[in-house]
């Protein structure tokens, strides 16, 4: 059993993965906060405790959503929309939730835009930007969402969190495996239910670029 | 999105049953067939829903690679074709496993050091491509015999590599480890390998499952990357990769994309647990020697223990099924009790026992040997003396020991 814990960062110039730090997926019916394995139940209420408690609570929605490909990925964005539109109407005046999309993979550096989408590559330079301190990837092909959490684990505070349509990500602080619309408004209920219960921070993200 | 599920219980076009893996593996009934290695890799692929198979002849994989051929005229293969060279095929093998096909390939000896430089591309382009590889001799003067010197190669290209005792080994593999590589949380190539002639051209009493049964087929859309995109990493390799720029984000990405290959070798652990019962078989861990091998290597350790038993020494077996990922833990436990870890090996500079040193608390334990290669048997009794040497026993000379 590994004592490692998957933690917002900075954590070294060069985080190593989490999976050989010994951290384990979580098998279905399950998620993991932190890497320690727990009922999804109990991710549900933890992942909007920490959108609730942010500064700038943000969703990433990957290509895998986005461009309505399918009929499968029309109605997940109609849930994250609705998962956003709620955590606006939940968070508390000083909140800033945001929707920045990962519309691709392509290396851009350092054409990127950082106030309009995230790149897997240097997804830190959003995160960074935008003050971000608690995101949730969804619909972001498994590799690049794994090197995305990574690289922001490695040099920014931000808590992260994975809704993953497959088996999940190690490398986020909390993350969902075989994310469905039922899992994303699960969620967005989540927010609703905890309204007014959880004392937003209201500080940045540290960081060396934000503070 | 496709759904693999979605097909189980239907037929494909040669009338076989696409059929969920985990119940045709262990429910369904099997039949002893008295095949060769080459031809259990036949009968293999013949359940194994396998789009593409790319070829070129070397000793000793040509047979295997004929034979599938054959499967290809019958029907069962969606593609098949000779490639130029093995460094031509094992990048035809990444273009279909680009565009979404299950691939499937063959080689041997200097065919996979050839084709090297494609192995960390696979791993690193997430291609979850199966190469059967029946080890020989890689180097000048040519030799085209049993060798296990080139595992020692593949051991740091980030694909999963198993290596086969048995014929019985290898038909249940080929099959179990599309469903290891394939998974979207791995999803990487696999070297399956076997001791060449030893497996491939000795014939075998092997359990088949019914050849109306087949694997469901690949579903590309659970990719970890996105399938031939040519704007995005990884098949955008040549037209300004970000590993080409000289600043500290794009060697941090690259970094990162490293960590993530060895991070689905990692999480292969739990699946190939699943599938094969574990990454090592024991036997009798409690004795003071220990035999520890992989490959056929095992079998003659098997032999060389009921030789022992016959002179009143109690000798255990440590099977190491899986060399990636590394089954650390269990040879940790396994080895906890031994006084003498023997390690005989078919190549000659012992990579398996360096890596076996490498893991356990006091390695002094391993001795490396005995090895032989370029061709070599190994006979039991050599196994049989280099133990009761280390025991202090008298035994007799025997000529043609390895080092």
């Amino acid at each position: 059993m590994t004592q490692y814990r998957v933690l917002p960062g900075p954590e070294h110039f060069l985080p190593p993965s989490a999976a050989s730090m010994g951290i384990c997926l979580p098998n279905p019916g399950e998620a993991h906060i932190n890497g320690v394995i727990v009922p999804e139940e109990q991710a549900y209420e933890e992942a909007a405790k920490q959108f609730l408690m942010a500064k700038v609570p943000t969703l990433f929605p990957g290509p895998l959503v986005l461009w309505a490909w399918n009929e499968k990925a029309a109605k997940k964005a109609t849930a994250i929309r609705h998962l956003y539109n709620t955590l606006k109407e939940c968070v508390q005046p000083g909140q800033t939730p945001m929707l920045i999309p990962m519309p691709d993979y392509r290396p851009k550096y350092p054409k990127i835009n950082p106030e309009v989408e995230i790149n897997p590559n240097h997804p830190n330079l959003t995160i960074w930007h935008n003050k971000i301190d608690c995101c949730m990837f969804i619909g972001v092909h498994c590799h690049q969402a794994n090197l995305s959490l990574k690289i922001i684990r490695g040099g920014t505070s931000c808590y992260t969190i994975a809704m993953c349509a497959q088996a999940g990500h190690e490398d986020a602080m909390l993350s969902f495996r075989d994310a469905s619309v039922e899992k994303i408004m699960r969620l967005a209920d989540a927010v609703k239910r905890l309204k007014g219960t959880v004392t937003p921070r209201l500080t940045s993200a540290k960081s060396g670029a934000s503070n | 999105m496709a759904d693999t599920h979605s097909v189980i219980g239907t037929k494909n076009k040669k009338g076989q049953t696409f059929t969920d893996t985990w119940a045709m593996m262990n429910d369904a009934p099997r039949t002893p067939s008295f095949f060769t290695g080459s031809e259990v890799i036949k009968e293999a692929l013949r359940r194994a829903s396998c789009d593409v198979m790319i070829a070129y002849p070397i000793t000793p994989q040509s047979e295997a690679a004929a034979l599938i051929g054959e499967l290809f005229a019958e029907g069962y293969i969606g593609d098949y074709f000779r490639g130029e060279s093995e460094f031509a095929v094992m990048s035809q093998c990444a273009g279909a496993a680009f565009g979404g096909a299950r691939v499937f390939t063959t080689t041997a000896g200097p065919g996979t050091m050839r084709a090297m430089e494609n192995f960390p591309m696979w791993s690193g382009a997430r291609l979850p491509i199966q190469m059967i590889v029946t080890c020989r001799g890689i180097n000048s003067p040519l030799s085209i015999q049993p060798d296990t010197l080139e595992i020692a190669y593949l051991l740091n290209t980030g694909m999963l590599v198993w290596h086969a005792e048995t014929a019985q080994d290898f038909f249940d593999w080929i099959l179990k480890g599309y469903m290891v590589s394939e998974e979207p949380d791995v999803h990487l190539p696999l070297a399956l390998c076997c001791d060449g002639f030893f497996v491939t051209h000795t014939k075998d009493v092997v359990n088949l499952t019914p050849a109306d049964m087949c694997l469901p087929p690949y579903d590309p859309y659970r990719s970890p990357v996105p399938c031939m995109d040519m704007e995005c990493p990884p098949v955008r390799m040549m037209r300004d990769p970000f590993v080409m720029k000289s600043n500290y984000i794009s060697y941090a990405t690259h970094a990162s994309w490293q960590q993530e290959v060895w991070a689905a070798v990692e999480r292969s652990r739990k699946h190939t647990i699943k599938w094969l019962n574990g990454l090592i078989e024991t036997e009798n861990t409690d004795a003071e020697v220990l035999i520890v091998a992989s490959g056929t290597a095992v079998s003659q350790g098997r032999e060389a223990i009921r030789l022992l038993e016959d002179e009143g020494i109690r000798c255990g077996l440590v099977k190491i099924k899986v060399l990636r990922p590394w089954p650390g833990e269990e040879i940790r436990e396994a080895t906890k009790n031994a006084k003498h870890i023997i390690v005989p090996e078919f190549n000659v500079t012992g990579w398996l026992a360096k890596e076996i040193r490498a893991t356990i608390p006091n390695s002094e334990r391993v001795h490396s040997g005995p090895r032989v290669c370029g061709g070599m048997t190994m006979p039991p009794e050599i196994i049989v003396s280099e133990i009761k040497t280390l025991l202090g026993m008298r035994t007799m000379s025997l000529a043609g020991r390895g080092s």
